[in-house]
């Protein structure tokens, strides 16, 4: 096999592996996860503007 | 609530700081060398203002010293606060070390450049010594932020720190590989690559750090404090994983469109104009995801001048993006390559998107590490915001049409053979771009001072909270 056909081969294992993250995030079991992971900025333990409005 | 969490807020607030400090000095290195490409006896004859010299301080002052320290500081800031944990490692100081560090890399970069003390590789000019110094600096750094998640309180890796954690492990990978070096003296070196191998792994190099220094690490940025100011989560959760993994992957190859038609072999610079081109896909979901999480609350970009220089930012980013993939086209880059256009480029890349998002992020941080509900002056954002615009669009219309005429000009030539213009008769065309490129800095550097200002009278002034009670209403 020469470097060509190996490099060949790497690169449709990598797109493969590109297609299974798309499948794999796209999928509807993750949806409760990533809800989950996306209010993480917004529920900020400790925020000093949080605290500067429940002291006012 | 939980109880606050022991956070590392005074590394941040020292990174912050002197990310606007940083920022004022490059950006003054950069307008002074735009002034002396119109008045070149502004290098007053001393060998230490030449333009040659002072150029890469300006890149490294305002790629390492203002962009890194931004992203020193946003990165500490959120990791600690999407893992709902402290840095990890503080018991032995090591983000304070990272600190310290980091300053004498770059105080060392003000020393060792206008010496002209170089290792003549673009955007890696510093000397071996420093090289050392900064790959210390990274690893600790590297320590510190994956410590920290490993150590995280909740239950998701946050986004943000994907791209923060990408950007950390490339740059130290990029940084070492491209820094190999055989010292013949304290300040001299030679690379161990030669040829067109060197040119490669420089442009391997220089590449990545467009693709993780100066993009993935303000995503992570980005990807926070989009959602925070517009208190809303990102538009798609799912697109923010599928594009990080698309982007970092596609970066990596797209070195070679920097030596097209250079002794770079030919499928080499083919490889890299494909890589390129596909990455529009990659940095537009980036760019799409991080405009659309306003979508439903418009209104925010005309109350929030904070807001505003954030998606305008993104739309700076989507716009270089658009241009970069273009420009890596042999046939486009036959015309561009070599001239102004590539310089403008970089400015809407480094202006538009990298300080307009910094910029965004450290008015929204600033008041949060200080205690206080905003800045202390909200007018004076809308200011900067205005000023620093009108000098980005001034700075970059100037330069396309000033490359474009080069390359136009370079290339005209006769019908028997010979060239239609001299080099100095394109040069001269050039002139009153040069100006309106260096009052374009002047804005944008004033912008930066407006912001000083601001940030002093934030930190300095006692501001009673109630009275701010109104502000994220």
């Amino acid at each position: 096999m020469t470097v060509g056909t190996l490099m060949g081969i790497v690169t449709l294992v990598f797109f493969v592996m590109f297609l299974g993250i798309v499948v794999w995030a796209y999928s509807s079991r993750r949806r409760a996860d990533f809800d989950e992971a996306s209010r993480l900025p917004l529920n900020d333990i400790g925020d000093d503007r949080q605290h500067g409005e429940r002291r006012s | 609530m939980d109880a606050t969490p022991r956070y590392n807020e005074k590394v941040v607030r020292q990174f912050t700081l002197v990310t606007v400090f940083w920022g004022i000095i490059g950006m003054a290195v950069g307008v002074l060398i735009a002034a002396q490409l119109l008045f070149p006896s502004l290098n007053f004859d001393v060998p230490w203002l030449t333009y040659s010299r002072l150029r890469p301080l300006h890149t490294n002052a305002v790629i390492f010293a203002f962009g890194g320290s931004g992203l020193f500081a946003t990165s500490y800031y959120v990791v600690q606060r999407t893992c709902h944990t402290g840095l990890f490692g503080d018991r032995f100081k090591l983000a304070a070390f990272t600190f310290w560090g980091w300053q004498a890399v770059i105080v060392g970069a003000v020393i060792t450049l206008p010496m002209g003390l170089t290792q003549s590789k673009e955007y890696a000019e510093l000397i071996w010594p420093l090289d050392i110094l900064i790959a210390v600096v990274w690893v600790v750094y590297a320590i510190v932020f994956f410590g920290t998640i490993v150590k995280r309180k909740a239950k998701h890796i946050y986004v943000a720190n994907w791209f923060f954690g990408a950007y950390v492990l490339t740059v130290a990978l990029l940084h070492i590989i491209n820094s190999i070096q055989i010292p013949t003296s304290w300040t001299h070196s030679y690379p161990v690559y030669s040829g067109a191998v060197d040119a490669m792994v420089q442009w391997w190099y220089g590449h990545n750090a467009v693709g993780f220094f100066l993009t993935a690490g303000f995503l992570g940025m980005m990807y926070y404090f989009v959602p925070k100011q517009a208190e809303r989560p990102i538009y798609s959760y799912r697109l923010s994983v599928v594009h990080f993994w698309a982007l970092i992957s596609i970066y990596m190859w797209a070195g070679p469109h920097h030596l097209h038609y250079t002794s770079l072999p030919e499928w080499a610079q083919s490889l890299g104009m494909a890589f390129s081109l596909i990455l529009l896909a990659p940095s537009w979901g980036g760019m799409i995801n991080g405009i659309m999480t306003l979508s439903g609350a418009w209104h925010k970009l005309r109350d929030d001048p904070i807001i505003r220089f954030l998606i305008v930012s993104l739309s700076f980013y989507g716009m270089a993006t658009f241009e970069g993939p273009m420009m890596s086209i042999k046939t486009v880059n036959a015309l561009s390559h070599y001239t102004d256009w590539t310089i403008g480029h970089v400015h809407a890349g480094a202006l538009g998107w990298v300080a307009f998002i910094t910029i965004g992020s450290l008015y929204a941080l600033i008041p949060r590490l200080y205690g206080k509900t905003q800045m202390y002056s909200v007018k004076a954002i809308s200011l900067h915001f205005w000023v620093a615009t009108i000098g980005v669009v001034l700075y970059i219309a100037a330069m396309w049409i000033s490359g474009v005429m080069q390359g136009l000009m370079w290339r005209a030539s006769n019908p028997d053979g010979t060239l239609t213009y001299s080099f100095i008769q394109a040069l001269q065309a050039t002139y009153p771009y040069y100006a309106v490129r260096l009052l374009g800095g002047i804005l944008f550097l004033a912008g930066m001072v407006i912001m000083a200002w601001n940030t002093w009278r934030t930190i300095s002034g006692p501001r009673p909270v109630a009275q701010t009670a109104a502000a994220t209403a």
